[in-house]
């Protein structure tokens, strides 16, 4: 058991995807404009990845060498296809501002990684509190840019007015703010990997 | 006898130039424009040059403390840093606005970069285009030079590019008035006069180079020339090199030694470069003006080109 909360754990923190493994970039830019979106998004990711690692783990005897990447894109459309349709049926609103990136959940490469690097080689349990470790440190990495993003560009986090007469940073809620913002806690987080060595 | 004897390493014959010293000249040499911008604009471009270089110098004595190293406060580069960002902004910003670009333009488009020296882009122009993004209102609300029986606030004018991409005629600037700098924009932009006679001081003292600010100049002319208007060859070319900051770009903040390139045949193609990205911003651009993007643009090929440039050691082929 113990060794089962340090596969989840790892994910936060140690092995955090966003900031220590540098995976999934693409939807992190693309969709940290707000609060709301970033925790669609997070939540998305993380039963895509639940369900992909299940089901990679408990069939990962099967599943041929050769064409194990093809075997997984097909899975990890499964559950992506689940999570938009929900999504769409549920939240149309959300969908409509996350827009592609739901979709491009199937070729997230946190998602890919962890059935390649993880699901296909360890057993169910194991690969369950991978998946949710990792689910959980994207949503939490995703959740921080945003509403660092939400409150410098627009003075706001989830809608609320925080700060009254905050002359908003336009630049952060635009592409270059997310870089911005990227690099600078990526920066911190190498800082403090340091401080603690 | 022997105290005498002087052993040292090469290289033997010193020149007197050391960064502090270049770096307070340039600070002289921007003396007259910033003069200009005062009697142009008033004191309100004072005071924003002062709290921009305020600001400036005291991120880098903060920064050089954290980090333990060196104090590089006293070599003058933020003093620069800080009145290049203030001679880019209209001069009825409000105060904490030229604070916000300074603290930025230290901490982030030089301090992160390892300070002096490493910095990849110029400092100025990263705080001038952080806040361009961020506030246009404030950043494209240019004063009207004061005039006998003219209140002070509340009186603004766009600038000459400005006017040129809205379509409309400017045939009450002469460019007499362009080169006093007797029109809306910003404060060290403006006064051409006492620019060129800032840049001719640093290129009798050898510490610019021509290669740059020519070859910058000349060719957004040329461009301008040919494609600046509705027939081809009949574009305005003097009115493009006098309007805009495309002098103080060309001679301070193209020129700026950390960002450029290094041999004589890359700053031709760094200064062609920029004139081209000027042009097309101008001519065909959304914004009326381009010089910052522009040099931001070729600061970043500046590894690319100095790779392609590199001299022959000689005896090699």
């Amino acid at each position: 058991m113990k060794n089962l909360i340090k596969e989840f754990a790892k994910g936060i923190i140690k092995e955090n995807p966003t900031f220590v493994l540098a995976l999934g970039l693409c939807p992190t830019l693309a969709v940290s404009v707000s609060v709301a979106n970033a925790i669609g998004m997070g939540v998305a990711a993380t039963f895509v990845l639940l369900g992909s690692s299940l089901i990679i783990s408990s069939i990962r005897d099967f599943i041929p060498d050769k064409i194990r990447i093809p075997c997984y894109i097909v899975i990890i459309a499964t559950f992506v296809t689940i999570a938009e349709l929900c999504m769409k049926a549920y939240s149309p609103q959300l969908d409509r501002s996350l827009g592609i990136y739901v979709p491009l959940i199937v070729v997230n490469c946190i998602v890919l990684g962890r059935a390649e690097a993880f699901a296909c080689k360890n057993n169910l349990a194991r690969s369950f509190f991978d998946g949710l470790g990792m689910g959980v440190g994207f949503t939490l990495a995703l959740i921080l840019i945003s509403a660092i993003r939400e409150f410098l560009g627009s003075g706001q986090i989830l809608g609320h007015t925080l700060v009254k007469g905050f002359q908003p940073v336009f630049v952060f809620g635009m592409p270059s703010g997310a870089l911005l913002v990227i690099g600078l806690l990526l920066g911190l987080f190498n800082l403090l990997k340091d401080k603690r060595v | 006898m022997i105290n005498n004897l002087i052993v040292s390493s090469s290289p033997h014959i010193h020149k007197q130039a050391s960064i502090s010293r270049i770096m307070w000249t340039v600070v002289i040499s921007l003396i007259p424009a910033g003069i200009a911008g005062v009697i142009i604009f008033g004191l309100d471009a004072l005071w924003v040059t002062l709290v921009a270089v305020v600001a400036a110098v005291l991120t880098e004595l903060i920064f050089g403390i954290w980090a333990k190293k060196k104090i590089t406060v006293l070599d003058g580069s933020a003093v620069i840093t800080g009145i290049l960002l203030a001679f880019n902004l209209p001069s009825g910003v409000p105060l904490w606005l030229p604070i916000v670009g300074a603290v930025f333009s230290i901490a982030i488009g030089k301090q992160v970069f390892g300070g002096l020296g490493q910095n990849i882009f110029n400092p100025a122009l990263v705080g001038r285009v952080f806040l361009m993004a961020s506030w246009p209102k404030y950043m494209t609300t240019f004063t009207q030079p004061l005039r006998a029986g003219a209140g002070y606030d509340a009186i603004t004018s766009a600038t000459p590019l400005a006017m040129l991409k809205e379509g409309k005629l400017l045939e009450h600037i002469s460019y007499l008035d362009l080169f006093l700098g007797k029109h809306g924009g910003c404060i060290g932009e403006v006064c051409i006069l006492a620019l060129l006679i800032g840049a001719a001081l640093l290129l009798i003292k050898g510490y610019i180079s021509w290669h740059i600010p020519v070859t910058y100049i000349f060719t957004t002319a040329v461009l301008a020339y040919i494609f600046g208007a509705a027939q081809l060859f009949h574009g305005d070319w003097l009115f493009h090199i006098l309007s805009g900051g495309l002098i103080l770009g060309a001679f301070f903040m193209a020129t700026d030694y950390v960002a450029t390139p290094l041999t004589a045949k890359g700053q031709l193609i760094f200064g062609i470069g920029c004139g081209l990205l000027t042009a097309v911003i101008r001519i065909w651009g959304g914004y009326p003006e381009g010089v910052s993007y522009a040099i931001l643009m070729m600061n970043a090929a500046t590894p690319f080109i100095d790779r392609y440039t590199k001299c022959r050691i000689y005896g090699s082929k």
